[in-house]
Formats: C-alpha cells, sequence, structure tokens
C-alpha cells in the first residue's frame, strides 16, 4: 500500500504569519502608542470599532489559540473553580482560566499578556454566552462593556430585525466616541465596510474552491487560513492575503492538484472544530483518503450583506445572517445548499458539549436532512476547547467507520 | 495428493478480551480462542493466532489472510487489512440472520446500535459516548460495589422477585444510589437486575431499533438474561447468533476471506 498522503503546506502561509504576526504586534504596541483597544465578539460591530480608530482584539480568536495549543483543558479548571460551570463555552472558561493563570500563547510572540481593553463589545448573534465572557473582564478592569442585542432563531431576516440591530449600533457610537476620544467619521466607516466586505467575498471566493473535485482544500486548512478573515476584516492587509491565497488555490484547480491525494470522499463538518486536535483528525482523513471540503464554521465569515452605502443597516443585516442566530428551517436550507455546491458524501456533526448554540445535531437535523438528501451523517461527541470531553479512540473509530460506510454505499 | 487446507482470521483486539476466529473457504469456523487483551496487544493477538492454530491442527502457513478489529487493530503486526469493530460485528451478524437488522453490540467499554439493510449494507451506527453507561463496564463497577463476581451477576438477576429502580445512567451515581438501596434493604438480586434494566435503557435511547433485533458482544455472552430483558422492552424476540463474543472476530475473518477473493494487497 502506498504511504499515507501528506498535507499540503501552501506558499501563502507565509505571508498569513507575516500579517498576523504585524496585526499581534500592534495590538501589543496599543497602550505605548496612545491607541485605545476594543475587544470584540467574532460577529461583533469590528467595522465600526476599526472606524473609530480602536486596536480590535478578538477573544474568540485567542480561546482557539488556547485550543490549539493544547493549553484550555490545563486552564479551563481554574475558571470553573471561579463559579464558572464546566457545562458552559469552554472559549470562556479557557479564556478566563488563562488570564487568571496569566499564561497565553500571545506571550511566545513578544505579547506580555493580552492586550487590556479600554471597552468591550459584544453581539449576542452567537450566544449569551459572549456577554457573560465580556462582563468579566468589564468587572475586572472597571472599563464598559457595550452590546448589541440580537435576536435568535431569526427566519428570514426582515426590516424589523434589521431596524432593531441598526439602531443599537447607532446607538453605540456615542459611548463609544467618548472612549475614543474621536468623532465617527462616516466616510472612514463605509471604507472600512467596503474593505470588510472585499474581505468576505474574497474568503468566500477561497472557501468555494472546494467545490472542485478533488478539492484544493481541506476544513482543516481553512480553519488556519482563516485568522485574517476573523480578526482583520476591515482592513487592507487582509484584502492582500485573501487576493494572494485565492490566486495560489486557483491555480491549485487548474492544475488538479488535491488537497486530499486521491480523493475518494467528501464530508461536510457541521459544527465548532476540535481545536486540540486538528492534526489528528487532518491526518487520519488524509489517511483515509477523504476530504472535509467544507463546512459551517468556517463559512461564518462571509458577510455578503455588507454594503458601505448603507453602513450600519447593512452591518445589522450581515450580523442577523449569520447561520448560528437562523432558524432550524434557515440552518437546514443552508446546510443542503452548500451539500449540493461542495458535492458532499456525508456530513459530519461535531456535537460540542459545551456548545449548544453551535451543535446543530441536537433537534433531529441529522435525521430530517438524512431523509431529505439520502446522505449519511455522523456524530462525533467532543469539544472545541475542553478536551475532557472527547474520546480520541471512539472518534477514531467512529469516523474510520463511516468513511467504510460510505465505502460501502 | 495432500490437500492444502485454506483458513482465514479474523482478530479482535477489544478494550478488555482479544478474540480470534479460523474459518476455512466454505465460511465454517473452525476454532476461536479468547484471552484478557492486557498491555501487549501483540502479543495477545499472537498467543491466540498459536492457540486457534494448534486446536485446528493447521499450520501458520495455511493461513491466507487475516483482518483485525477492535481498539488494538493497529496493534496486530501480521494482519493483511484492518476494519472497525462496527464493519465486523454487522458483517458477522448478518452472516448469522440474512435480513435488515438492527445490531446491538454490548462490550467492555463500548456499545454500538448498527443499523443493515436487506442487503447487509449498513445505513448507520451510533456508538455510545464517553461515558461507560451501557457499557460491561458499567456492570464490572457494579459487580465490584455489591462485592460480587461478574460472572455471578446474571444467575441473580434471573432469581430477582422485585423491581428495583436504579434513576441515573451515570456510573458513579448509580453506585450511590446502591448504596442507599442497600441500607433500605433491598435484596442484591433485585439490585443486579435494577443495574441490568438500567444498561437495557440506556442502549434502546441510543437509537431506534428496526428490523431483527441482533445482540453480540461479552456482555450479551454471559449476560443471557439481560438479552432477555431487551428483548421484553422491545416486545420483540432478541436473536443471538452463535458464539456472540466471537461475532466481530468472526465478521473480520469473512473480511479477510473477501479481501482473499478479490486478491487485495494487505493494508501495510
Amino acid at each position: 500500500m502506498p504511504p499515507a498522503p501528506e498535507r499540503r503546506e501552501f506558499q501563502s502561509t507565509g505571508k498569513m504569519r507575516e500579517v498576523m504576526g504585524k496585526y499581534f504586534a500592534e495590538l501589543g504596541r496599543g497602550a505605548q502608542e496612545g491607541k485605545k483597544t476594543a475587544w470584540c465578539t467574532s460577529v461583533g460591530p469590528a467595522e465600526l470599532l476599526r472606524a473609530l480608530g480602536f486596536n480590535v482584539y478578538f477573544p474568540e480568536n485567542h480561546a482557539a489559540m488556547l485550543g490549539a495549543a493544547r493549553m484550555a483543558t490545563d486552564l479551563i479548571p481554574l475558571a470553573n473553580a471561579r463559579g464558572f460551570s464546566p457545562d458552559i463555552c469552554s472559549y470562556l472558561t479557557s479564556d478566563i482560566g488563562s488570564y487568571l493563570k496569566g499564561e497565553t500563547p500571545l506571550q511566545k510572540m513578544g505579547l506580555k499578556g493580552v492586550p487590556k481593553a479600554d471597552v468591550l463589545v459584544f453581539n449576542t448573534n452567537q450566544c449569551r454566552d459572549v456577554k457573560d465572557w465580556f462582563q468579566f473582564y468589564a468587572r475586572e478592569w472597571g472599563v464598559p462593556c457595550l452590546g448589541i442585542h440580537t435576536p435568535r432563531a431569526i427566519g428570514d431576516v426582515t426590516e424589523p430585525i434589521i431596524e432593531v440591530g441598526a439602531k443599537q449600533l447607532e446607538a453605540l457610537v456615542e459611548p463609544l466616541e467618548a472612549v475614543a476620544g474621536a468623532k465617527l467619521d462616516l466616510d472612514r466607516l463605509r471604507e472600512v465596510v467596503a474593505l470588510s466586505r472585499q474581505c468576505a467575498l474574497l474568503w468566500k471566493a477561497v472557501l468555494e474552491t472546494a467545490a472542485s473535485v478533488p478539492s484544493p482544500l481541506t476544513f482543516f486548512d481553512g480553519t488556519i487560513q482563516m485568522g485574517p478573515a476573523v480578526v482583520l476584516r476591515g482592513s487592507q492587509d487582509a484584502v492582500d492575503y485573501y487576493q494572494a491565497l485565492l490566486a495560489e488555490l486557483k491555480e491549485r484547480v487548474a492544475k488538479g492538484v488535491a488537497a486530499v491525494e486521491g480523493e475518494r470522499f467528501r464530508i461536510y463538518w457541521e459544527g465548532m472544530p476540535i481545536w486540540g486536535r486538528l492534526k489528528n483528525l487532518s491526518q487520519q482523513f488524509l489517511e483515509l483518503r477523504t476530504c472535509v471540503v467544507a463546512s459551517t464554521y468556517c463559512n461564518s465569515w462571509v458577510f455578503d450583506a455588507l454594503d458601505p452605502s448603507d453602513p450600519f443597516r447593512s452591518m445589522a443585516r450581515a450580523y442577523s445572517s449569520i447561520f448560528i442566530c437562523r432558524s432550524e428551517d434557515q440552518k437546514e436550507q443552508y446546510i443542503r445548499e452548500m451539500v449540493a455546491k461542495f458535492r458532499v458524501d456525508g456530513i459530519l456533526y461535531h456535537d460540542a458539549k459545551t456548545c449548544p448554540n453551535n451543535s446543530n445535531n441536537r433537534y433531529q437535523m441529522p435525521q430530517r436532512l438524512r431523509e431529505k438528501l439520502g446522505k449519511p451523517f455522523l456524530v462525533v461527541n467532543g469539544d472545541l476547547n475542553d478536551l475532557r470531553l472527547y474520546s480520541e479512540e471512539q472518534t477514531r473509530t467512529n469516523i474510520e467507520a463511516f468513511v467504510e460506510q460510505l465505502a460501502e454505499a | 495428493m495432500i490437500q492444502v487446507m485454506r483458513c482465514f482470521c479474523g482478530v479482535d483486539i477489544g478494550a478488555s478480551t482479544a478474540k480470534l476466529v479460523l474459518i476455512n473457504e466454505s465460511r465454517e469456523t473452525l476454532a476461536k480462542a479468547i484471552r484478557r487483551s492486557g498491555v501487549d496487544y501483540a502479543a495477545a493477538a499472537e498467543q491466540n493466532l498459536a492457540e486457534a492454530l494448534s486446536a485446528a491442527g493447521l499450520a501458520r502457513g495455511e493461513l491466507r489472510g487475516s483482518v483485525s478489529t477492535g481498539y488494538g487493530r493497529d496493534n496486530v503486526p501480521w494482519a493483511d487489512g484492518r476494519m472497525t469493530e462496527i464493519a465486523c460485528h454487522g458483517k458477522g451478524a448478518f452472516f448469522h440472520f440474512r435480513r435488515a437488522m438492527t445490531v446491538v453490540d454490548i462490550g467492555a467499554q463500548d456499545s454500538k446500535v448498527i443499523h443493515l439493510d436487506d442487503a447487509g449494507r449498513r445505513t448507520s451506527f451510533k456508538m455510545n459516548r464517553k461515558c461507560a453507561a451501557g457499557t460491561g463496564a458499567f456492570l464490572e463497577e457494579i459487580a465490584l460495589r455489591l462485592n460480587l463476581a461478574i460472572s455471578d451477576l446474571n444467575g441473580l438477576a434471573e432469581r430477582s422477585t422485585k423491581d428495583v429502580t436504579l434513576g441515573s445512567f451515570c456510573t458513579v451515581f448509580s453506585a450511590t444510589e446502591i448504596l442507599a438501596k442497600i441500607r433500605a434493604g433491598e435484596r442484591v438480586e433485585d439490585i443486579v437486575k435494577g443495574a441490568f434494566r438500567s444498561v437495557v435503557k440506556r442502549i434502546l435511547e441510543m437509537d431506534t431499533v428496526d428490523g431483527a433485533l441482533v445482540m453480540t458482544g461479552g456482555v450479551v455472552a454471559h449476560n443471557p438474561f439481560l438479552v432477555k430483558l431487551v428483548g421484553e422492552t422491545l416486545g420483540r424476540p432478541a436473536l443471538v447468533p452463535p458464539a456472540p463474543q466471537f461475532v466481530g472476530a468472526f465478521g473480520a475473518a469473512l473480511f479477510a476471506l473477501e479481501r482473499a477473493e478479490r486478491g487485495d494487497e494487505p493494508c501495510s
């Protein structure tokens, strides 16, 4: 039997490390350069914060780093001991554990620690936990915690939903100006929204190259490549990066270069990544010659509703349109379209113990979609960051058995 | 002219025991072997193979193919192929009962519910979560708490005259509940049957049961009363193949034979 294939690295990855390094260096220098730092949830009003001149820091990105660095499982108990239940978001508990212990992967990048917030700005479009998370730090540091409360289980994104979001965004301007010590320049906001939209569309185009057979990239590549889309949307650096990455991917497609050598099956990943096991999972799928071609997760940073001519309303629309805050019907329709677009053979649902909002197997969706699409599914029990909730052996066997099943069909 | 026998081997290295089955080209079982998996899976597989070959009066050179399965499937250096225990239990069970079925396998560390169509193709499967509830480990813990040998459980449960309910699926919580039942003066027989019922409930909440119900695995092999309880609960008979603890190894042997028939290359 030929040796197991190896993961293909992207030439652009070096550039990504540069871009991300520059971003974190700027965050580290923020206070000494007189820049204010705003913490923002991943689908919070980053465009508004950037337009006001804040350095924008995303603690969810930090939490994912804690997971990927396999630090999270040791840090979570520190937060548990302070009253944050082991059953709630392990991004929250690992990040707060990191703060309590004073240990962060950012120290390896030359930062003293996480950049202290001058203001924390959340959007509950993802879950309530982000607000609880930010309020902890607001109490610790005595800084304001502001936010947007987005409805959940949204069907169609209707006018009243956009209206309520836009009104809340507009109401943030004054208190944020007070922290920033500067007035909002509407033209600058339009410029940032335009860059954010451009980044989102390029990121979408990057992900859509995986519709080619064989796919030039995997979900696991996506979890690495999404860094700039998460932390640098609204900046030219992110746009430049994704233009380079897209060119490389198009070249792969033109040459028929597969991310998974000998691709036999194509799988859709629904739910959160298991950050501390990405490498093992990526390797297992490589060995099984099965490509996880697409995911809801990586596509969660595609904000194509952004419109510089109508910044507040379009931000409200974009933030309310994300998968996680939509109704079951909308989610189901979304996955159906993705399965068709990416020519998927089966769906893997990650049931993340501490992330009920982003575990979509709990209300019979796998069974309904199997009925409608005739595609088999697998549920993997695990967690985004808390590896105490994950069984390596069970997952390995489950995935192997699922691929056997695809082969049998 | 001397007739050379062609035999095929399936080896199932489970969390608790290593099972091995040798079959001939007619898919008849020639010999079986079982021992604790221990900490050296390769040695357990090797010893089982030597024992089974000896029992069948065969030489190693007559082995024409082998497939490993179970948690230790990667630790059998001489296996030509490997398959998951989910595939192998399905394969073995379908060989005995050729119809659409749901296979319920209860092993030492995990339980599986496997759905097969009427051609034996797997349509879906589910393993237990990372939890001992509904597995042999649960019963082992209960036996320990009651100071009983695991082999005594089936006989005791059969003698139960009263329903005692253990409310929790959690092994630790159930053990605490058992202490309360003992304090309340409940009989050991009734507590053991309550533990059996707890396993049954956990298994049946994992997935639906469609078609024939077939049960396999070590817990099934050693606890026929538990099988009876599953049948009673579902209102249909639970079919048990011969040597239920060896069904995974038998299925692996069938895969080995098919690999040889196709002329597949060894996987490593």
